[in-house]
């Protein structure tokens, strides 16, 4: 399977990476790690005339502590977000997310950045980011601008981004003392999952995000809700599917979908303490 | 447009289109056909190599992404007619059967023993997790990267 034909550019910086996506507009996809966007190419389900390859913006490359909050950079890679400390300590929920991403190979291309602004509803990471309640730092031509996670998934591989903007970092409150819990459900090791539930519990706060539970990455609302209140974790959990249009595919209809949701939400909940 | 990379030590130029997948380059450009195409989809690992010495999938980067970096295929692995240690523990442990799979076995489990010097049965089924074997072979293999982080020792 090969591409479409399009026409390269390296770009050199975040400014060059900009301006090339002002010159060319819809026309463009931006290029990170490629582990989202090729594939897509390959199968031909997109055909960008210009690629613009951000890959090696290094300065984007990080993760940083800035207060009560952990900064990682938008090209940052899954591997790199894996086996950071920081992260691990801090954000512990993101790193055992990210270690379920693909396979070791994956790791070692795919960014954080490239796969947040994929929108894939069937994604690991976009589900930890709305439990943790982070935000995602954007640049385009009018300057930079911070969008919750709930407001970036807008639709099934559709964000908040325009075309002429680019992600630029990601912002992750501290949750040192949280428990978390990522459940994902599939048939083989490397697979997407089938179901996933991503839970955060720090202290009377609790962050629940849902993987593949409709067309686009979506919080649990009610099972928070009923943490809040004092449910317990069984009762929380049976909100879990609650409004939601999971899809249907050869792996599971909706009413296992629902089931999934329910059952691994609740033992997301226990294992965090709940 | 015009790449270059350093294969296995030595410096390849091409002019190529811009959508070349890099295992294309390694096969048809390179003339280095050890490098197995299998899924075509970042699935298989067949066509695992190592871009600066980390394990990818040859198939989902373009060869344009790997210009002015350093490549290592199956090929270069062996040190002239002695076999890199994890080839020795593929030959010793018969950790194959029909031999697709085992370019891409090899390289992924080069890299999983630099990440993880030594691992547990359970790491190593783990960190092989990216690479099938349609011959169901996994036994002697996973044998293989213990036999080889052991000698490594």
């Amino acid at each position: 399977m090969i591409p479409v034909a399009f026409d390269y550019e390296r770009a050199t910086s975040t400014d060059h990476a900009l301006s090339l996506l002002a010159e060319h507009g819809d026309e463009a996809k931006l290029l990170a790690g490629g582990h989202s966007l090729l594939p897509l190419m390959k199968y031909r389900l997109a055909a960008p005339a210009v690629v613009v390859d951000i890959g090696r913006l290094t300065d984007l490359s990080y993760v940083r502590s800035d207060g009560e909050v952990l900064a990682i950079g938008a090209l940052t890679r899954h591997r790199d977000v894996e086996i950071s400390d920081l992260v691990r300590s801090e954000v512990g929920l993101l790193a055992a997310a990210t270690a379920k991403v693909g396979d070791p190979q994956v790791r070692h291309r795919g960014t954080l950045g490239g796969s947040l602004a994929h929108g894939d509803p069937a994604s690991d990471l976009p589900a930890a980011l709305i439990a943790l309640r982070g935000t995602l730092i954007i640049q385009g031509p009018s300057g930079v601008r911070e969008v919750a996670a709930d407001s970036f998934f807008t639709g099934f591989l559709e964000t908040d981004l325009g075309d002429d903007e680019m992600l630029i970092e990601v912002r992750i409150p501290k949750v040192p003392d949280a428990r978390w819990s990522f459940q994902k459900f599939n048939r083989r090791a490397q697979d997407w999952a089938i179901v996933g539930a991503a839970v955060m519990v720090d202290g009377d706060s609790c962050g629940v995000g849902l993987v593949n539970m409709d067309s686009r990455p979506i919080r649990a609302t009610g099972v928070e809700a009923a943490i809040a209140s004092g449910a317990s974790a069984t009762d929380a959990a049976a909100t879990a599917a609650d409004g939601l249009e999971p899809p249907t595919d050869l792996n599971a209809g909706v009413d296992y979908r629902c089931h999934l949701a329910r059952v691994l939400t609740r033992r997301g909940l226990e294992e965090s303490g709940r | 447009m015009q790449v270059s990379m350093n294969i296995n030590g030595e410096e390849m130029s091409d002019d190529i289109e811009p959508r070349t997948l890099l295992v294309h380059f390694i096969r048809e450009n390179a003339g280095l056909t050890g490098t197995n195409v299998g899924c075509d989809s970042s699935s298989c690992g067949a066509c695992t190599v190592h871009l600066n010495g980390e394990a990818v999938k040859s198939c989902t980067v373009l060869a344009v992404q790997a210009d002015g970096q350093e490549l290592t295929t199956i090929e270069g692995l062996a040190d002239g007619d002695t076999l890199h240690p994890m080839q020795q523990a593929f030959h010793e442990c018969h950790a194959l059967q029909c031999g697709y799979c085992t370019p891409g076995m090899v390289m992924a489990a080069v890299s999983l023993l630099d990440e993880v010097p030594e691992p547990t049965e359970a790491e190593v089924r783990e960190g092989l997790e990216g690479n099938l074997c349609r011959c169901t072979g996994y036994h002697n293999i996973v044998a293989a990267v213990l036999q080889a982080a052991g000698g490594a020792r």
